[in-house]
């Protein structure tokens, strides 16, 4: 896919040198940058907070889950040892991840007043909505600011003077538990990403993109771009024979292992179950996705990439599964441990969100469904879990998608005053679709 | 849609008749709710064609608008229905009893309890169906901007002294029926909906007429088929015989009743307006008044089945008994309305068109907030909304089989016992997960310290964390026993308050900035619409 004269490394270097430009010296207040998926986000982040701190601008670092904020501060004592860091943390047992205790230049507390004077400070959005401050930081980075809401962007934006904010459009949307029509098409509406009513309110800010995957394969950055961002366009990191997967136990023929093989050698492989309705946590295809998984496991998969000359065994922790509903996750949880497979990651697209495996097996989200709601059809659900493998993606999923797809156009009322989100969920399922049938296998137990 | 509605929903089907999903009644029910069964004209959105309103369910107070594009007949109705509206409003606003309310203090910051009215009882408003709550906030916002002659001598078209006002509140109720759990402004669809399942779709339930068939379906027949004929049946005259709840209307209806009759009053109007001498006047307005009449009687007629079907709604929903938090729940139905009370009196200028970042946001997290609420409160009120919880592995129920005592580490070890909860539900719980159980009314939480033998032996080892006092022992009663039967849900009982947002003043760059002073907001302006 790498045509001549496109060199990744330079593009990429480029882009976050502009980025650093305008988010240091620049005159606006706030930069944007659009990340999609395994571009580099948190390596860009660490690299702008350590830039920033070295600038001497009191620095504090907003993400969305304690996981992420944790992820960061880690990453941020391997760059820079010595960078005093505070980790703002909720007062519930177990608010941070204990790994932090062994850094000695970490501080910890639960009362931001412990952690004045600190070059960078981290939390949540939510930790961060509680704390007053007499003076506000000079900047701010604004991690996964895409899957922000505004109303929490609302809570925190006067602690910060001037912000960098970075997220991937293409994945999930933040959601409300209650309906929010009644704001829609106001520029800050409160359900509406805290990135939308930044942009609305101000349109000059200069905005970048991150050009290169460096996490999917050849096989994937194409499909994946095109479907999903389209207007956006990124590209491979690396080319076609920079990654392979190979399996030492060969086939027995089974679907599982012909759709393993199919995926080992194309990146993708659709393991398809005959039409029907059924249940969300559709037994079948629940016991589908867990055979996937067991011969994953059993067939000592090796797998090479540009990371290391030597192939890496494909271990349970490499493989996750995703699904669309907490009950599917927990349904396949039970279905892997029957069959003796407990370090795999299982987990609903929104949770899988950020993460990085060799492989994924996923549960289709409209698979078996009689109706194709906004939920299922949700751009970004599809996104996170066609996008977190570094290798090979397995779906599963029972036939008759694509006529659902035709049978269910999109009923959701049309809101005025809103952006409408290009893709939608019915074109990139479609375009997701069309390349699966290309490596469509037969379920035979 | 859970399993167990689902499964509801299929038991209705295959036995002609609802299904109950709740054993208690989870929403308040007023000794006295004011009943507005509202309809509209086709064709101009918000156009009232007349409503029978009122609190005795055997004498409503039929309003007509005659011609429903002429402004003068609407605002006449619009003036009619404050009549009956506001001294039901006033009937409760005047009863109070003292409570307490933490405030922010002005001056030094710091939150302080404050003595304040609260009153005793608030009024209810029930409309048929969904739409019924959509046109009382379209009639809210179409008058809360009028100006009276009072307040304005210029404007062209003055409304009625009241009518301005019965606009903010209906815009009050209209917000607060967005608010999960409360019961200022109920739709009877809504509300019959959450309490039984029926084997016809969502969209049909909106259908009084065709839900009520379900529910208790006439001697010798079943919901399904009871409900086929409200939706359906006409008689000879091609006329629904159970006509929709509304406010909109049937399009037969309209085509061959309603609109020849219009015509026939316009006709009399203009023949009226034409009389060159007293006894002609006298002769055509008698004509007048009859084609008026008739269109009274066919409003009537329409208005009249969905009233009582709206009385016969409530008294099924009252013979179930309330549910423990109702009226947990009508309390801040309470404070809501004599908020808004004090608001008026107080003479604070009629809500906004749009709302501003900050109260938007507010209002988003408090909706939020009461939706979990409602949920964890529904669900600990009513077995049966539980039994949907454990089956979606959100809670469990069980018998404890052994109760061991351990305690924590630390300077004071305090009590940390593990109980065994023997269950047949299936759980979703991951390492250390927490789990709440009621106790006293109280949450009481404990951690998930994993499974005794395989999991499929459904033997659940539970750590209780807290409510057991403070001494090295726990206060008897504090920890379950072996023997006793346990239920733990996965979520929370009750809801953290958010953060503090910003003063709208202090809106920040990111959101537009500071709105500025509040300028008063403009009455709406007059259209060419409006002077049709």
């Amino acid at each position: 896919m790498t045509t001549a004269g496109f060199d990744p490394g330079a593009a990429a270097a480029r882009a976050t040198d502009a980025i650093l430009r305008d988010t240091l010296h620049g005159t606006h207040r706030g930069v944007v940058v659009d990340s999609p998926p395994g571009a580099g986000k948190s390596t860009l982040v660490v690299r702008a907070a350590l830039e920033l701190a070295g600038a001497g601008r009191p620095l504090m670092v907003v993400a969305q889950t304690n996981a992420q904020v944790d992820d960061l501060v880690l990453r941020l004592a391997e760059k820079a040892p010595d960078l005093p860091v505070g980790r703002l943390h909720s007062s519930d047992a177990d608010a941070y991840d204990k790994a932090l205790d062994a850094l000695d230049n970490v501080r910890t507390s639960a009362k931001a007043g412990d952690l004045n004077g600190l070059p960078v400070v981290l939390s949540t959005a939510a930790k961060w909505a509680h704390v007053k401050a007499d003076e506000p930081w000079r900047h701010a980075i604004v991690d996964e600011a895409y899957q922000m809401r505004s109303d929490a962007l609302l809570a925190v934006a006067g602690l910060f003077e001037r912000a960098l904010f970075v997220g991937d459009p293409g994945q999930l949307d933040p959601f409300a538990i209650v309906g929010s029509e009644q704001w829609a098409g106001l520029t800050y509406d409160p359900s509406a990403s805290a990135v939308t009513t930044l942009l609305a309110h101000n349109p000059d800010l200069p905005q970048h993109r991150l050009p290169v995957s460096w996490r999917l394969p050849a096989t994937a950055a194409p499909l994946v771009s095109d479907a999903f961002y389209p207007y956006t366009p990124f590209r491979s990191g690396t080319d076609h024979d920079d990654r392979r997967l190979t399996f030492a136990v060969p086939s027995d023929g089974s679907g599982p292992d012909r759709v393993i093989d199919e995926a080992a050698a194309s990146g993708w492989g659709l393991l398809e179950l005959p039409a029907r309705h059924t249940p969300r946590t559709d037994p079948e295809a629940v016991r589908a996705v867990a055979a996937v998984v067991r011969r994953l496991l059993d067939r000592s998969g090796a797998a090479v990439s540009e990371r290391a000359p030597e192939p890496a065994p494909l271990t349970a922790g490499r493989i996750a599964v995703g699904t669309a509903h907490r009950d599917q996750a927990a349904a396949v949880r039970a279905a892997l441990a029957e069959r003796g497979v407990t370090d795999v990651t299982v987990d609903t697209a929104n949770r899988l969100q950020g993460r990085e495996y060799d492989v994924t097996v996923v549960l289709h989200p409209l698979s078996g469904r009689p109706d194709a709601t906004a939920f299922h059809l949700e751009t970004g659900r599809l996104c996170v879990l066609a996008s977190r493998h570094r290798h090979a993606c397995i779906v599963v999923c029972r036939a008759g998608v694509g006529d659902l797809l035709d049978d269910y156009p999109s009923t959701e009322p049309v809101q005025l005053g809103t952006l409408v989100k290009f893709p939608d969920g019915w074109e990139a399922n479609h375009a997701i679709l069309a390349h699966l049938a290309q490596h469509r296998v037969g379920w035979q137990p | 849609m859970s399993l167990i509605v689902t499964l509801a929903r299929l038991e209705a089907v295959a036995t002609g008749r609802a299904r109950p999903i709740a054993t208690v009644r989870h929403r308040h029910l007023s000794q006295r709710p004011l009943v507005f069964v509202p309809l509209t004209t086709a064709g101009e959105a918000g156009a009232p064609l007349g409503a029978l309103v009122g609190t005795d369910r055997d004498a409503p107070r039929l309003l007509v608008v005659p011609q429903p594009r002429d402004r003068d007949l609407r605002f006449a109705f619009l003036a009619e229905l404050a009549d009956v509206v506001l001294p039901y409003l006033d009937s409760c606003a005047e009863s109070v009893e003292a409570a307490e309310r933490t405030e922010t203090d002005p001056e030094t910051g710091k939150r302080v309890k404050v003595e304040v009215e609260l009153c005793t009882d608030a009024p209810q408003l029930i409309v048929p169906s969904r739409a019924g709550l959509d046109l009382v906030r379209l009639l809210g916002r179409s008058m809360r901007f009028r100006r009276t002659a009072e307040q304005d001598p210029d404007t062209p078209y003055p409304a009625p002294p009241r009518v301005p006002l019965l606009g903010r509140w209906l815009t009050h109720y209209g917000e607060r029926a967005r608010v999960p759990g409360s019961s200022l402004l109920l739709a009877l669809t809504e509300v019959l909906s959450r309490h039984w399942a029926t084997g016809q779709s969502g969209l049909e339930d909106q259908h009084l007429g065709a839900l009520l068939a379900w529910i208790d379906p006439p001697e010798g027949s079943t919901g399904a088929e009871a409900a086929e004929r409200a939706e359906l049946a006409r008689d000879a005259d091609g006329q629904l015989l159970c006509p929709p709840a509304g406010p909109a209307t049937d399009p037969a209806f309209d085509n061959r009743l309603l609109a020849p009759a219009i015509e026939r009053y316009d006709r009399a109007r203009t023949a009226l307006a034409a009389a060159e001498d007293a006894l002609e006047a006298d002769d055509r307005l008698a004509r007048l008044s009859a084609a008026e009449r008739e269109i009274r009687d066919l409003v009537e007629s329409r208005t009249r089945p969905t009233w009582d079907a709206v009385w016969r709604g409530l008294d099924l929903l009252r013979t179930l008994p309330e549910g423990a938090h109702v009226e947990e729940r009508w309390t801040r139905d309470r404070w809501s309305f004599t908020g808004h009370r004090d608001r008026v009196l107080a003479g604070e200028p009629p809500q906004p068109r749009r709302d501003d970042a900050v109260t938007a946001a507010n209002k988003l997290a408090t909706r939020e907030r009461e939706q979990a609420r409602l949920e964890a409160q529904e669900a600990l009120d009513d077995p049966l909304v539980m039994a949907g919880r454990r089956l979606a592995g959100e809670a469990f129920a069980g018998e404890v089989t052994d109760a061991v005592m351990a305690y924590g580490e630390g300077r004071r070890p305090s009590p940390r016992p593990l109980v065994t909860v023997r269950t047949e539900d299936r759980p979703h719980l991951a390492e250390r997960a927490k789990v709440y159980r009621s106790l006293g009314g109280r949450p009481q939480a404990a951690e998930f310290a994993g499974y005794e033998g395989a999991p499929e032996e459904g033997l659940l080892v539970l750590r209780i964390l807290d409510k057991m006092g403070r001494g090295r022992e726990p206060e008897p009663g504090s920890v379950p026993e072996k023997g006793d039967a346990v239920c733990f849900t996965l979520f929370e009982h009750e809801q953290r308050g958010g953060a503090k947002l910003p003063d709208p003043e202090e809106t920040p760059w990111t959101h537009g900035g500071p709105p500025g002073e509040a300028a008063p907001e403009a009455p709406d302006a007059v259209t060419e619409e409006d002077v049709l």
